[in-house]
């Protein structure tokens, strides 16, 4: 029992495993399908499409660190996408509609806040809840059509949002380098700096781990979890806005494909289940890996019928792997479970 | 907040008693769980809190500090009254006085220097943690005041990695880093094997040496009497007794204490 005390390999370098996993995975993707993954095109287009499902995920990453889960960020797409295009279209608000957008989520993520922390309903109802509201609002408000946004690409907005600022190059990938990458690379940095090394972070992670001690320490965990789902909902109204942009067009259903892989991408990335250890580097990497495996499986010949089947198998073995690498009480109770052994009081502590 | 000021200030004052209850009372609904409390707590004592389950030890002690207010009652801290209707955990924090839950006081997923800074981080303007300070500061508690010299324990370990009384030490020393003039330690040794608990009444001791003042709540007499400077016995929401370990063994104890729950 004389275990070692120190961190484990995983808690020193952030993320490891995940980033040994995607070499190895980007290694095979390479050999198996060199016509798609040997080309820079692939990568410029996952600098546009990976950005909102990495928004998604790094505020989950929160959500889920804090032992909590937010299921409505799909309903916020649709909603602060709606606000925001209407009001560009139909108002031709411009940047005002960007702040509507932005602000409508801002608002979602604080009223899902209130009711997990004041009202004392547990995060899964509560947005489970919320997320039906939204996504009705959403529907009722626009009539379920969608909006067009013809011309969007000489407005500032979409400039400065998801422009393409090297279109002049003569080098075909780097004229498709696209700004949503820039400023998502910023807020994922900002939101890792917040996580691991400010106070806010630092009362998410000990909320995670425990309520109780966080309440003795004298953490205002009501405050603290308000604030929590207030940022998912910002950064789902980002991701809403950059993806309506970049479509240049809203539709209802935008947000519906997103709740899957955005939570697979925490949950791949190591941040626990059970909250108190999160990290926004294998978040990083979990999102990439799955939006590599579509073109990885199409590459290879499978229909596109396969891509939720392995993103949720790679979810799952994700998730087994994680819990025992990290919970070794879950792991003697399991094998206990199992009748492979006796006691599992020698599981380790 | 202010008031809390001019009350820290007066720390090094004239002061006999870090904490005096007078005439304190709680009643749940019709139920009287405190009766008449007056007690006394010296600036550098240890006073073993015993008595029976539900006799109101845990009660009494969320009263001291600040979890619930009193029904009825008055407190004084370094001989100033305390207005009940402001007293918070956070204000008895501010007042240097410390309590180590059982089991409630440190995060087991995270490292020791985070549950040393905890909700009183060292930052910049901007919220940032001063990691490196942190970590130092951290080490020097690890090793000075907690005396932890055994291999494999460092600030980066992780509370789950350590055994119950190596917590009880942790949660002890940053109370007394925090420089607390009164730990409140709610049984520290329940579930511990007997060298830990060795181990965590050796803290209690330092905490006497370091000059500060100490509840202890313990159901095991023989730890207590070991310790302490003085027993204050409750039963049934009164103080019945007050002893003096040195007047009484841990045997006549028993017996007065298994005496007092034949008198009714």
């Amino acid at each position: 029992m004389a275990a070692q005390k120190g961190p484990s390999l995983i808690q020193r370098y952030e993320g490891l495993p995940i980033i040994i996993v995607f070499v190895l995975l980007l290694a095979l993707f390479m050999y198996i399908a060199p016509q798609v993954f040997m080309q820079p095109f692939i990568y410029t287009t996952f600098l546009s499409t990976l950005p909102p499902l990495l928004l998604l995920a790094v505020g989950l990453t929160f959500v889920i660190g804090a032992g909590e889960i937010d299921l409505s960020f799909p309903a916020i797409i649709s909603f602060s996408g709606f606000v925001f295009a209407y009001l560009f279209k139909e108002h031709d608000l411009g940047w005002i509609a960007v702040v509507a957008g932005l602000a409508s989520g801002i608002v979602i993520g604080f009223v899902n806040g209130v009711i997990i922390a004041k009202v004392g309903i547990p995060s899964f109802i509560a947005t489970l809840g919320t997320q039906f509201f939204w996504f009705g609002m959403a529907t009722v408000l626009s009539g379920g059509q969608s909006y067009a946004l013809r011309g969007v690409d000489q407005s500032s907005v979409w400039q400065v949002i998801v422009g393409r600022p090297f279109a002049g190059s003569e080098t075909m990938w780097v004229s498709q380098l696209p700004m949503q990458a820039f400023w998502t690379l910023l807020i994922v940095i900002l939101l890792w700096a917040i996580l691991t090394r400010h106070r806010f972070g630092e009362h998410v992670l000990f909320i995670g781990d425990s309520n109780q001690v966080s309440r003795v320490v004298g953490i205002d965990v009501d405050r603290e979890k308000i604030k929590i789902f207030t940022l998912m909902g910002a950064l789902a109204a980002i991701a809403a806005i950059m993806l309506t942009l970049e479509n240049k067009n809203f539709f209802g259903n935008q947000g519906q494909g997103y709740l899957l892989t955005a939570i697979a991408s925490v949950l791949i990335g190591g941040t626990s289940i059970f909250g108190g250890r999160a990290t926004i580097v294998g978040t990083a990497f979990g999102a990439i890996i799955i939006l590599m495996i579509e073109p990885a499986l199409v590459a290879a010949g499978l229909t596109g019928a396969w891509v939720r089947t392995v993103q949720g198998l790679v979810f799952l073995i994700a998730i087994v792997f994680y819990l025992f690498m990290d919970e070794p009480q879950r792991r003697g109770a399991f094998f206990t479970r199992m009748g492979l052994r006796r006691n599992f009081g020698g599981g380790g502590r | 907040m202010s008031e809390t000021a001019a009350m820290r200030a007066d720390a090094h004052g004239d002061f006999e008693s870090i904490i005096r209850l007078e005439g304190v009372q709680k009643f749940f609904g019709p139920i009287q769980a405190l009766k008449d409390i007056d007690l006394k707590i010296g600036r550098n004592e240890i006073v073993g809190l015993i008595g029976d389950n539900g006799a109101g030890k845990s009660t009494l002690i969320k009263v001291m500090t600040g979890v619930m207010p009193p029904s009825a009652g008055r407190i004084f801290i370094r001989n100033r009254e305390i207005q009940l209707a402001d007293y918070s955990v956070r204000m008895a924090h501010d007042l240097s006085i410390e309590t180590v839950y059982q089991d409630k006081s440190l995060a087991e997923k995270q490292p020791l220097w985070r549950n040393f800074f905890v909700g009183r981080q060292i930052t910049n303007r901007l919220g940032f943690i001063d990691i490196k300070r942190e970590k130092e500061i951290a080490e020097q508690i690890l090793k000075g005041a907690i005396g932890f010299r055994s291999a494999g324990i460092t600030v980066d370990s992780t509370v789950s990695n350590l055994s119950g009384g190596e917590r009880q030490g942790i949660a002890i020393g940053r109370a007394m880093h925090y420089n607390a003039d009164l730990i409140i330690l709610d049984e520290p040794t329940v579930a511990l094997a007997v060298a830990e608990v060795r181990k965590v009444l050796d803290f209690v001791r330092r905490i006497k040496e370091s000059g500060h003042a100490c509840i202890y709540i313990e159901h095991n007499l023989a730890h207590v009497h070991e310790v302490a400077d003085r027993l204050v016995v409750l039963d049934r929401g009164q103080i019945v007794a007050e002893i003096r370990p040195r007047d009484m063994t841990v045997i006549e104890l028993t017996e007065f204490l298994i005496d007092l729950q034949h008198k009714t």
